[in-house]
């Protein structure tokens, strides 16, 4: 009963963030709706016992990569977006778009309804991912480090003051 | 009640309709920042889908296999990482826009349209 109404809880503030997110004309309040939703994923994970990928939804979406887009939107001081809320043809055609994948989708999983979710799931745990990564998972884990130094120099290159002449 | 206990497709769903409003938002959207937070939606829409796929083949199990549902939560680790990773480089190619243009509205962005 009560993982029912956290599952609903979470489902709802999830998709609230994800609506305020794409109609919000102020970039730091799209940013925060945002970071709602990650916390709501965040719990969603919880509600499937996957308790590490939880802790890391915490600490690197709604931490490490929010800080860095709501510094950058800082940096920038972006004005406000106002036709945010007007209805054109690309608008119209963008939603039917949206639904039409929605609708899809729901029709394609309804299959699903069946399939449980609520047993034991040792795969949230700490301990099991650390082995996988240390013996199966080996190579990706190391080719992660390589992704990540090469982000940070890119990072570094492409967003650098050039002097010109 | 008994049609509120959540199951695979409940999690599906709200997965669904979470990497439909990223889109949504890509494709409407206009600022370059809030465009590149609807991608970063979508990759957490897809996420808890493989969550829910991994936790559904863990509570099934399957014969012959270890680790049932391993694969699914070792994925979103990795794509947690790729993530990071393209969120820097993508702000850092914002920053740049911005040092050029002074704007980073995407219809303004057509440098490279001929």
């Amino acid at each position: 009963m009560i993982a029912t109404i956290l599952f609903w809880v979470f489902a709802v503030l999830g998709v609230a963030g994800a609506i305020g997110l794409i109609f919000n004309q102020n970039p730091v309040y799209a940013a925060l709706s945002l970071i709602l939703n990650f916390f709501s994923i965040a719990g969603l994970y919880l509600s499937l016992s996957a308790e590490f990928l939880a802790a890391i939804q915490i600490l690197v979406y709604a931490g490490a990569i929010m800080v860095l887009f709501l510094f950058v939107i800082m940096l920038l001081n972006l004005q406000d977006e106002p036709d945010v809320m007007k209805f054109d043809a690309r608008r119209g055609v963008a939603f039917l778009l949206g639904l039409a994948f929605v609708a899809e989708m729901i029709f394609v999983f309804k299959d699903f309804a069946q399939r449980d979710v609520s047993g034991e799931y040792t795969f949230g745990k700490v301990e099991p991912i650390g082995e996988q990564l240390m013996t199966q998972y080996l190579f990706p884990f190391e080719m992660i480090s390589v992704i990540l130094i090469s982000a940070l120099i890119g990072a570094i290159v492409v967003a650098r003051k050039y002097r010109h002449g | 009640m008994e049609f509120l206990t959540p199951n695979a497709y409940t999690y599906l769903s709200v997965a669904i309709v979470m990497f439909a409003l990223g889109a949504i938002g890509v494709m409407t959207r206009r600022n370059g920042i809030i465009v590149f937070m609807c991608i970063e939606l979508m990759l957490n829409a897809v996420n808890l889908s493989l969550i829910t796929f991994s936790k559904m083949h863990a509570v099934a199990g399957a014969e012959g296999v270890p680790h049932p549902g391993a694969n699914g939560s070792m994925l979103v680790f990795f794509v947690m990482c790729v993530a990071a990773a393209e969120a820097v480089v993508g702000l850092s190619i914002i920053i740049a826009l911005f040092r050029n243009r002074l704007d980073i509205d995407i219809n303004n962005v057509n440098i490279f349209k001929w």
